[in-house]
């Protein structure tokens, strides 16, 4: 091992000057690229040491390869029980930790205890299971166009709250199995709160003193209440299961479309390919998660010394993966900061690897899909109602667009 | 090729469905069901891509004489 590798975590060094290693860039200079100091940190290396806004040193993992091992590395670990985890924003540090002991069900536990927990989940959100639901979201996605199509053509819309939103939100109340009154409760409750674990927390728990009153049901709630019946769940597990999956798929979900409408709107020429019907949507679908790889980074802390890529994570380090990095490294993605529709690639990593990798990537898929197919092929004329630098964005830990003016 | 899945390993993200819909599907429960286990040709192929997309590394190839 070459010597230079051998760092000490910085409590070792407190006369440290903060200049001496990079910080964690998290500001995009344009909404369809990553930060540009990303590359600075490629080319230090595939895993890179960086200063956290705290003081607190990390590495930060930027190569494609390095982030699909580590990602499969059990000496990795997400259980804020076990190690003492880096806060990539100072938001998240005054957010912690108690307070959203719902959101550690999946993403902050290991095997075994995850091993259980995404296996109580998985029936529902399995490929075939989810396409089954194309229908009625394509449904919801014409319906809102009705809508759209109906206003004077004189005033823009903002398309995240007259579509992306609504419809994010149909897909996930088809997935729990949501209908009427229920799916319009679910629907308000994710429009009017910021925080939503408080709400889910108790529109989750009266739902299931209701649920034997409704039988039946082919939702992925179902399947939980049916657990809860037979006492393989408790009703904790059942109410924090379904506030983590909410919870977890709706901004990066709505933050992905909205971006991608904004992208084929100023490449023309993709968007050309695909109206022509040269590229699938499926396949445009994989390239657009691919480029836009809306997640700044995840993050784990090592249980022991890892060696890899020519360094040593030691263990109690912390483990910034960066997915937009991985996603545009150069020696995996041919020419990896040009959006090509025509690219034929599944390994993108932008739901992650690994035991974590996005257990919802099935309907996120499909939200993706029938969001764009159904808007390009209705409103061939669809266009941007500001210039794009002008386009309100909001930086953070999920990328995302404050809102998206258009004219159709 | 012969073609095995390791159901405790498999996380059930569906990845292999998608890529090799001719040779593995999720059962009931969500985690993988192969369909056929030698394969040639095209499905031959996409396992093989499947069996690198895998996030759990729960999809293993052998080169199989026939
Ligand atoms: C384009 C949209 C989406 C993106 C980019 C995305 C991305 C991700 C990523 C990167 C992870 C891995 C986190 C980690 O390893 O630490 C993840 C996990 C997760 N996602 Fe998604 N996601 C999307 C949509 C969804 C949807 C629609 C749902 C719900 C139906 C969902 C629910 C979850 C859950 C519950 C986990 C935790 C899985 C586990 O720890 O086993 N996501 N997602
Ligand atoms: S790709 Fe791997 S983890 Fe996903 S369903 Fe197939 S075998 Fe399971």
């Amino acid at each position: 091992m070459p010597d230079a590798a051998r760092r000490t975590p910085a409590a070792a060094h407190p006369d440290r000057q903060p200049h001496d290693l990079p910080g964690l860039p998290l500001t995009r200079e344009c909404p369809y690229h990553p930060p540009r100091a990303y590359e600075d940190l490629r080319d230090r290396g595939p895993v890179t040491r960086i200063r956290l806004y705290d003081g607190r040193e990390a590495w930060a993992v930027t190569g494609h390869a390095a982030f699909r091992s580590l990602l499969t590395d059990e000496r990795l670990t997400v259980d804020r029980d076990k190690a003492e985890f880096p806060d990539l924003v100072r938001v998240l540090a005054l957010a912690r930790p108690g307070r959203h002991h719902a959101m550690r069900a999946l993403l902050r536990t290991d095997p075994p205890l995850h091993t259980e927990q995404r296996r109580a989940m998985l029936p529902s959100l399995a490929l075939k299971r989810v396409q089954s639901r194309r229908p009625a979201l394509q449904a919801a996605a014409d319906r809102l166009l009705d809508g759209l199509a109906a206003r004077p053509r004189t005033e823009p819309a903002e398309l995240i709250s007259a579509y992306v939103r609504p419809l994010v939100a149909t897909g996930m109340t088809e997935i729990l199995g949501l209908h009427g009154p229920d799916g319009s409760a679910l629907h308000d409750l994710l429009h009017r709160h910021f925080d939503l674990v408080p709400p889910l927390d108790d529109f989750l728990r009266s739902l299931l003193a209701r649920m034997p009153d409704r039988p039946g049901g082919d939702g992925l709630l179902d399947d939980l209440a049916a657990q809860v019946r037979d006492g393989r769940l408790t009703t904790e597990q059942f109410v924090h299961y379904g506030t983590v999956l909410v919870v977890a798929g709706q901004d990066v979900t709505i933050s992905t479309i909205a971006l991608a409408v904004l992208t084929l709107l100023v490449h023309g020429d993709e968007l050309d390919r695909l109206r022509a019907g040269e590229v699938p949507w499926s396949r445009a679908v994989e390239e657009l998660l691919r480029f836009l790889s809306v997640t700044s980074g995840l993050v784990r802390v090592a249980l022991a010394d890892i060696e890899t890529s020519g360094v040593v994570i030691r263990a109690g380090d912390g483990v910034v993966l960066l997915n937009p990095a991985a996603n545009r490294d150069p020696g995996v993605f041919e020419d990896a900061d040009r959006l090509d529709l025509r690219r034929r690639h599944g390994n993108h990593v932008s739901f992650g690897f690994g035991v974590h990798q996005c257990i919802g990537q099935n309907l996120a898929r499909l939200d993706v899909e029938v969001a764009l197919s159904r808007l390009f092929e209705r409103f061939p004329r669809l266009r941007l109602a500001a210039p794009v630098d002008e386009v309100p964005v909001r930086q953070g830990l999920v990328f995302g667009l404050g809102a998206l003016p258009v004219r159709w | 090729m012969r073609i095995t899945a390791d159901r405790s390993r498999c996380v059930g993200s569906g990845n292999c469905v998608r890529t090799a819909p001719g040779v593995f599907d999720q059962a009931d429960d969500g985690l993988v069901r192969l369909v056929g286990g030698t394969l040639s040709g095209e499905d031959a192929r996409n396992a093989a891509e499947a069996a690198s997309l895998c996030p759990a590394a729960a999809i293993f190839l052998t080169p199989q004489e026939d």
